[in-house]
């Protein structure tokens, strides 16, 4: 393959230190990192490294999210073949799946990385992977029938307000995939609730393209049992219906360390826990509505929350950055997520919202448990000029 | 008294090319050198001001500009071949031409149990073996106008390929003993020592210390963690500590009246070809010990371990506190499609994106590739992982980066040193300089705090 490595390094020779268009460089070492690893050796310091790098980190993170990707692929299929066929073959559900969502996903990178490549030249770094996770998140938690014009409306928002006005990757308070669904969902509402879940559902009598939340806050019938829910039958958000699917995702991210397990575990504890507390307002003597008494397992199941929990969450750098602070942080997420899905059905999901206001409160997590490290220090020095003197 | 110290975090590299427990005695090398770089902070005040002149073995070399009692000497008799400077003047090595025999400087014998603290403590600064204590916080060679808290040695190295302190210092437990005695008029507070648990070691008979009883993966053996899990550092503290070896050179000092900085070196690193321990004096050349040229495209010379040693030429010294020295081949290779996880598994990884950590016992061939290139940092409780201290080490470097002073203080930078750290820049996904953050914060602490 050396042949390969030459050709780059020559088409790479203008883009050299001191070249004619050494400015362009971090756009072309982008390219080429992609194919090769660079020889790039330690100079000072640890002259070994790990082989981990943040490339291989975000890559993990894609692969996790494969299988419900191409669930999704083929549910939006399925949803929408079966409303006009009875029979609907596999491959011919995740075909039609894939001719809706690919342009999305095309777009959504094109937008995105473009923005980052920009940002890279202009202000003289390499690109940041981050919007490679990013970048297939956002057309993940969309509805399978939105403009793409939409989607690179919110791109475009989420990378330049969300991240780039903080200072780029690493820097960013707000997750930026949930930044673009949080813009589209406010800027057209019209587009991302009510019968947008399966393809050209409106056309078709009798067939409702609602998701269970929406039925369930109207106070209407739902049709689906916990297995539907669970394996992913029912419409959503392209890729958040499966949980089958997000569970492959997150054993994927807890096996390889990429995502906290503590996030994702006490995420799930947290929803479970406000779900269990509406499950007991009837033996409490208050009735509730369709919405409390929905099963708490199931509320674990439906909406975007697991898929939310699994790969929203677990966002390293909008999360809490402190061990003790990830349990408090997932923990709020699944226990506001439910509280907002509840209380506040004109939000048909609290978890996109649960999650953006817990990125905003994580920084204040962090500092009261670092600030109890540092509370520590400051009465062991006490102590100790207390024996001084003691001694004295 | 003996003391437990189970560290639980950390992470234990298995390298291949360990050095084998056997002794070489080396023909003497004809020039030695000592580098003030290597005591950091010391700007140097030359004593030596023509190359030529004749010298004794302890006789002074230069010594502090901030203080004159931190005196550097001579480890071998003979002619100042060279004084080596680099930009701006700066002393790089005074090279010796050694004699055949060494003539000594005799500083007179003295039995440190029963001499005044004063006069040990003025013998062990005079003879140059000062520069063997190094000064906590801020990692500097002591300064005898301090009083340290504690002394901390420790004799256990778990470092990858690191030499075996008991190995090394099995003939010369008498000397060990006599250091150990000399230490103990330097501290109102205690000798502390840091053995290996659960082997039958040659230092649990040393009398007059406080013995810790070290068990886990590296960086247990690190004097800064035996510290953090004692008596850790508070502001306003000073603490020494010092390499088992170099105790038994204070020993030696005292019984002879001469200064004979000892080293015994391993040669370690899956590239190294005689794989020996060798009795040499501190500043040999390494490429005495190692006998033949080396190819340097193909292979790195390393003073020290893999993680915190310096590299070296052909033609240049072995550094002042390093013991060993390490062998590895260079990484200035691409690899093609290398940052697909799963794959290239034959690189040890602490994370769990490559299949290396399903056999925990496998012994790697590493190289110096970075594996990557430096990015934001983003991936958080990574380093947490491999810093067995009560310490934020991410929001550490932070608040170094940025050189907030109060910041720093509060999260704990009295209490580290870039060695410290030197498993958080292995490990960290963002491929950060770890320990030269730190190294810079120290030095910020140095000049506004002092």
């Amino acid at each position: 393959m050396s042949w390969l490595r030459n050709k780059i390094d020559e088409v790479k020779k203008p883009f050299g230190k001191g070249e004619k268009f050494e400015k362009y460089a971090p756009a072309v070492n982008a390219l080429d990192t992609f194919l090769y690893v660079p020889d790039h050796t330690t100079k000072k310091g640890s002259h070994i490294r790990d082989a981990v790098d943040l490339k291989r980190t975000m890559i993990t993170v894609v692969l996790a999210l494969v299988p419900a990707l191409i669930f999704g692929m083929w549910n939006a299929g399925y949803q929408y073949l079966s409303q006009i066929q009875a029979e609907v073959g596999f491959w011919e559900a995740i075909g039609s799946g894939a001719l809706r969502i690919m342009p999305i996903i095309v777009v959504s990178y094109g937008v995105g990385l473009g923005i980052e490549f920009i940002f890279a030249i202009f202000r003289g770094h390499e690109v940041n992977e981050g919007y490679l996770v990013t970048g297939l998140l956002i057309p993940m938690i969309m509805p399978v029938t939105i403009p793409l014009w939409m989607v690179a409306l919110s791109v475009a928002f989420a990378v330049l307000i969300g991240k780039e006005a903080f200072g780029g990757t690493g820097m960013n308070i707000l997750n930026p995939a949930l930044t673009a669904r949080a813009f589209a969902f406010f800027a057209y509402p019209t587009y991302m609730s009510g019968e947008v879940w399966v393809a050209e559902s409106s056309s078709v009598d009798a067939v409702s393209g609602e998701t269970i939340l929406n039925k369930l806050a109207a106070g209407k019938e739902v049709a689906y049992n916990s297995m539907d829910m669970f394996s992913g039958l029912i419409p959503g958000s392209i890729s958040e219906t499966s949980a089958i699917c997000i569970l492959v995702g997150a054993l994927i991210l807890i096996l390889s360390k990429v995502g906290s397990w503590r996030i994702i575990l006490s995420g799930f504890i947290g929803a479970a826990v406000m779900a269990l507390i509406f499950n007991a307002l009837p033996s409490m003597g208050i009735e509730g509505n369709d919405l409390t008494n929905f099963v708490w397992y199931n509320h674990l199941i439906i909406g975007g929350l697991a898929f939310g929990i699994v790969f929203m969450a677990t966002d390293p750098v909008s999360a809490s950055q402190t061990t003790k602070g990830k349990w408090i942080y997932g923990f709020l997420i699944g226990l506001l997520g439910i509280m907002i899905r509840i209380f506040n059905p004109a939000y048909p999901e609290g978890i996109m919202l649960a999650i953006l206001l817990m990125n905003v409160f994580a920084p204040t997590i962090d500092h009261y448990v670092i600030q109890g490290n540092v509370k520590r220090r400051k009465k062991r020095i006490q102590e100790s000029s207390e024996v001084q003197k003691q001694a004295a | 008294m003996s003391r437990d110290i189970k560290i639980k975090k950390g992470l234990d590299l298995r390298l291949k090319g360990e050095a084998e427990l056997k002794m070489e005695n080396l023909p003497r090398s004809g020039t030695f050198a000592i580098k003030p770089p290597d005591f950091h902070s010391v700007v140097p005040k030359l004593l030596i001001k023509k190359e030529g002149t004749e010298i004794k073995a302890g006789d002074d070399l230069f010594y502090s500009k901030y203080s004159d009692k931190v005196r550097f000497t001579s480890p071998v008799s003979g002619k100042v071949k060279e004084v080596v400077r680099g930009a701006k003047r700066k002393v790089l090595e005074i090279v010796i031409e050694a004699d055949e025999t060494d003539t000594y400087r005799d500083f007179g014998t003295l039995d440190p149990k029963k001499a005044e603290a004063d006069d040990v403590k003025s013998q062990i600064f005079e003879s140059g073996c000062g520069a063997f204590l190094k000064q906590r916080p801020y990692d500097i060679v002591a300064n005898p106008e301090n009083t340290p808290k504690n002394i901390f040695i420790s004799a256990v190295d778990t470092a990858p390929l690191a030499a075996d302190p008991e190995f090394i210092l099995k003939d010369k437990i008498e000397a060990f003993q006599k250091g150990i005695d000399a230490l103990k008029k330097c501290t109102p507070g205690k000798v502390y020592i840091g053995v290996k648990k659960g082997i039958d070691s040659i230092f649990n008979k040393i009398e007059g210390v406080e013995t810790l009883t070290v068990s886990g993966p590296h960086p247990a053996g690190n004097v800064g963690v035996q510290i953090h899990k004692t008596e850790p550092i508070n502001q306003g503290d000073t603490v020494w500590t010092i390499e088992p070896e170099d105790v038994a050179n204070i020993g030696a000092m005292f019984s002879t009246g001469h200064y004979i900085p000892e080293r015994t070196i391993a040669v370690v690193g899956s590239d190294a070809k005689n794989r020996h321990y060798y009795k040499t004096l501190i500043g040999a050349p390494v490429a005495h010990l190692l006998k033949e040229k080396t190819n340097t495209d193909k292979t790195r010379i390393i003073s020290g371990d893999v993680l915190t040693g310096t590299q070296l030429a052909n033609d240049e010294f072995i550094s002042f506190y390093d013991n060993c020295v390490t062998l590895i081949p260079e990484g200035n290779k691409h690899r093609l499609f290398g940052w697909l996880p799963f794959t290239y598994n034959g690189i040890p990884s602490n994370s769990h994106t490559s299949l290396s950590w399903l056999l925990p016992k496998k012994k790697y061939e590493v190289n110096t590739n970075m594996n990557g290139e430096e990015r934001a940092l983003v991936v958080t409780g990574e380093m947490e992982e491999v810093l067995p201290m009560d310490i934020f080490p991410m929001q550490l470097l932070k608040a170094c980066m940025t050189g907030n002073i109060e910041k720093m203080e509060g999260l704990g930078i009295y209490e580290v040193i870039p060695e410290d750290f030197a498993l958080v820049e292995y490990v960290n996904t963002s491929k950060l300089e770890a320990q030269e953050i730190i190294r810079l914060g120290l030095d910020v602490m140095i000049t506004e705090v002092g």
